[in-house]
């Protein structure tokens, strides 16, 4: 409530600014936005009360900018991009692959991989798809719908027809729930399920929960399709004519790579890889 | 100050729940002649068409989108002027149409569903708006634009969803509500989108929302109260489904026990398996049926899902009163493609080898148009209306399609050419039938898909991987086309090619006229046995709506349609209509809304 009288109070002196025609002092530096979409309900990415690394690192990105951080809620469901950065409804959103093509993309700021979280005791080492043991396991996957979307371990293990022992968990949650990602990985430290493969960050902030009972380790690469990846380089996007934006952006997640590290540190999220922004 | 968009943005306020608000303005004549004209009515279910009033969404339960009035005929249309029009303060796509009960119209919007009554004998003057606090957090949830498809009258009460899973009647001289029951939760994913339709003392509504990992269903609420009667799930054990006694399929292939759980792999697939029911439902009250089709099934790839995966992308015929099921029929076993089955079934009668049959008629996103016995569901022709090559023709006789092998979509796998493409031969936007002409008037798309290399998308902040789709124009290079088409031979009678994919459904009148819009902002009339153009306006927006007939104050004709597309079907017309843009002043006469249009003859 507090951001949207804040909200409604620059938009009144903007107005009226332009109706009286009074221009700001040219001495005093504009007050300026970056305003960010974002989920608010996406835990450990984001939430409405700003609780998610995505939103620290937004803050971290905006206090450089000397900017006021405005978020903008948006379900990341079909249709984020069109409508957020597309339509204009913001300057950014959080969390999309490097060069993702609908978008412009900046500096990668981290970079996982999805994992397989399992109990510690049950001493799983799956390091290919093709192990028997994946049709015994009951696995956890999230699962998405949009239209035939899998996750990359999703679709190795659907290739080889490891179906039937798959239980899928929703990624959205329901208004009395808990973050809607938490269940899967609880799922696994109740036993429900033997092992949960999903991406990296869900996994590592989640499992921390159940400190060492839970191991969390790197999901196989799929040795018969190679063309499919399982880790990605992780950028900002904005809309393709914002250039300007975007090199400002690269070069604060170059100078900020330090402080952004220790929020991916703070949040348990998996880091693979060397990180192109570190290149 | 206003250099860089970045720096200094106008926001947009954030969306405030409105708590409603009645306007007790309304002119004592208005509602005296409502109450005369209207009150007692309800849809007759024996009408061959719509007359003075458009009380039910299709006009007719049967769902024929057919109006007997006959002022406006295929020798005048041409010279139809616009009435008035009403902005009516929403972006994003007017999917719906109308209802006109009496002297009184009623506009449902997209989100925040706002229910706005218009009054026909004063020149279409506000007389209130029912603004329903709708969960701000069911706009972000919705797969496909905001959109709603409209309300249905009876008993007084105007009916319809909210995009947060609720159903809210409304009294529909004060405008105030009578109930509102919530049948889901929009934070999983559901919304609601479809229409509803009055049958009795029932409401019949569906969910939608089945690319998110959600169970598809049917319900039915009392009118009166608004309680939840019965529930029809879409997959699942016969329980769930309401399969017992009374179910007979026609086909082998749709008989058995649970087909909702075993046609799908073990395990749990199946409670996130889809078949929602989000546009139309049709009613014969004669059979005492109600007739809608479920969507497509999920949750992921196809190749994760092994199985017919039932009861997505099927008709059923349900007893309105318990929700039990009479006969069900899968059309796209294991669908592969996106192929709803949400397209309305239109309840008929025609001579079939010189018997009057009861038909049912779907023209479903698989490509084929199904004329079915509906008492029976036994399908009598099935051919394709749009190109097709997914499959090369129906067996009548086991009701299964002939797949080929070549057009199965597997994920990685390139596959060329494949037509339909997952916005269907035809998509949500309802065709009308005249039983004038003994046609069906449909509105098409033609195109076809390359199901291409993975690509990486991201959903809920995590890399996951997706075909690409790149759409091609089918055959004709046309991407759309109205299509006029015989239900008992099968066959395309004539045609009008559009440029883009008719994304608005389809008005046919006694007057010989059909009428429907584009998304290139033409309104159009055309003569209903030849198809050739009678009238043509352009509106200030692109169409993705339902033409309706009715009678003004004046007991004259009217037409209404609304203009105002979303980013859905935008993306085939320059983007959403009004622009979804950001502060600055509007361009003087631009429309900042969709637009009601009402015309008339001078």
């Amino acid at each position: 409530m507090l951001t949207q009288k804040k909200v409604g109070l620059r938009l009144t002196l903007a107005a009226a600014a332009l109706a009286t025609g009074v221009m700001v002092a040219a001495a005093e530096p504009p007050a300026s936005i970056l305003s960010v979409c974002a989920d608010p309900d996406n835990m450990p990415f984001s939430n409405e009360k700003g609780e998610g690394f995505e939103d620290k690192i937004a803050a971290l990105i905006a206090a450089d900018l000397h900017a006021d951080l405005q978020m903008t809620w948006r379900s990341s469901r079909r249709g984020f991009l069109r409508r957020t950065v597309q339509s204009g409804a913001c300057d950014l959103v959080m969390g999309v692959p490097a060069g993702f093509p609908s978008v412009a993309s900046t500096q990668p700021y981290y970079r996982s991989a999805y994992v397989v979280v399992s109990a510690k005791s049950a001493h799983l080492n799956i390091s290919s798809y093709d192990d028997p043991a994946l049709r015994q396991l009951k696995i956890g996957l999230p699962a998405l719908g949009a239209e035939g979307a899998n996750t990359p371990p999703a679709a190795a293990l659907a290739k080889r027809g490891v179906v039937g022992n798959i239980v899928g968990f929703p990624v959205f949650g329901d208004a009395a729930g808990q973050d809607p990602q938490a269940k899967i990985i609880d799922a696994v430290a109740t036993g429900e399920i033997d092992a949960a493969i999903v991406w990296g960050p869900i996994g590592g902030y989640y499992a921390r929960a159940y400190k060492n009972a839970l191991v969390v380790a790197p999901a196989p690469v799929d040795a018969v399709h190679p063309e499919i990846a399982f880790s990605y380089d992780i950028s900002l996007g904005l809309e393709k004519s914002q250039t300007a934006l975007r090199a400002e952006l690269d070069e604060i997640l170059i100078r900020r790579s330090g402080e952004i590290n220790a929020i991916l540190n703070e949040f348990g999220v998996p880091i693979v890889g060397a990180r192109a922004a570190e290149k | 100050m206003f250099d860089s968009p970045r720096r200094q943005r106008i926001a947009q306020s954030p969306r405030m729940n409105i708590a409603p608000v009645w306007r007790w303005t309304r002119p004592v004549a208005v509602a005296i002649a409502f109450a005369l004209g209207a009150l007692l009515m309800s849809p007759d279910a024996r009408a061959q068409g719509a007359g003075a009033s458009w009380t039910t969404p299709a006009g007719t339960l049967q769902g024929t989108r057919f109006s007997t009035l006959t002022d406006i005929t295929s020798a005048n249309v041409s010279r139809l002027v616009e009435d008035f029009s009403f902005s009516t303060g929403m972006r994003g796509s007017h999917e719906g149409q109308p209802l006109v009960v009496g002297t009184i119209l009623y506009i449902v919007t997209p989100f925040p569903n706002k229910l706005i009554a218009l009054d026909l004998a004063n020149g279409g003057k506000e007389l209130w708006t029912y603004s329903p606090a709708v969960s701000p957090y069911a706009r972000g949830v919705a797969c496909c634009d905001v959109v709603n498809r409209g309300a249905a009258y009876a008993n007084g009460q105007i009916v319809f969803a909210l995009l947060d899973d609720s159903v809210v009647a409304v009294n529909a001289l004060t405008g105030k509500q009578t109930w509102r029951t919530s049948l889901g939760d929009p934070h999983t994913g559901m919304t609601m989108s479809g229409a509803p339709i009055i049958v009795g003392d029932k409401v019949i509504v569906g969910n939608s929302g089945g690319e998110l990992g959600i169970r598809g269903w049917v319900a039915g609420l009392s009118l009166t109260n608004g309680g939840l009667v019965w529930r029809a799930y879409s997959t699942g054990p016969d329980v769930d489904v309401l399969l017992g006694p009374s179910f007979h399929p026609f086909y082998a292939k749709d008989r058995g026990v649970d087909l909702g759980v075993t046609t799908w792999p073990t395990g749990n697939l199946w409670a996130e398996g889809g078949g929602t029911v989000w546009a139309w439902l049709t009613y014969d009250p004669e059979l005492n049926l109600v007739f809608y089709g479920t969507s497509n099934p999920g949750v992921w790839d196809p190749d994760a899902r092994p199985g017919d995966n039932k009861w997505g992308a099927s008709v059923f015929a349900r007893n309105p009163d318990t929700g039990e099921a009479v006969w069900a029929y899968q059309l796209t076993p294991h669908d592969n493609w996106d192929f709803d089955a949400i397209s309305e079934n239109i309840a008929v009668d025609l001579p079939f080898n010189g018997v009057t049959r009861k038909l049912l008629v779907q023209f479903d996103k698989n490509g084929y148009a199904y004329t079915f016995d509906r008492a029976t569901g036994e399908v009598l022709v099935a051919k394709p209306f749009e190109t097709v090559n997914w499959s090369t023709s129906i067996n009548l006789t086991t009701g299964l399609p002939a797949l080929d092998p070549s057009k199965q979509s597997h994920e990685g796998v390139f596959t060329n050419n494949i037509c339909p493409t997952p916005l269907g031969g035809k998509d949500y936007e309802p065709a009308a039938f005249s039983p004038a002409t003994k046609l069906f008037y449909v509105p098409a798309i033609n195109l076809c898909y390359n199901f291409q290399a993975l690509k990486a998308i991201f959903i809920r902040s995590t890399p996951f991987t997706g075909a690409d789709l790149s759409f091609v124009p089918g055959p004709g290079g046309n991407l759309g086309e109205l299509v006029a088409w015989d239900a008992v031979k099968g066959v395309k009678t004539w045609s009008i090619k559009e440029p883009l994919p008719l994304y608005g459904g389809v008005l046919a009148t006694a007057g010989n006229v059909v009428f429907y819009g584009t998304l290139d902002k033409q309104f159009k009339a055309i003569d209903a046995t030849t198809g050739a153009v009678l009238f043509q306006t352009q509106l200030e927006c692109g169409i993705g709506s339902n033409p309706i007939s009715f009678t003004g104050a004046d007991g004259k004709q009217r037409i209404a349609v609304y203009s105002g597309i979303g980013w859905l079907p935008g993306g085939f017309a320059g983007g959403a209509c009004p622009t979804e843009g950001w502060g600055g002043a509007a361009v003087a006469g631009a429309s900042t809304s969709g637009v009601l249009h009402v015309f008339k003859l001078p």
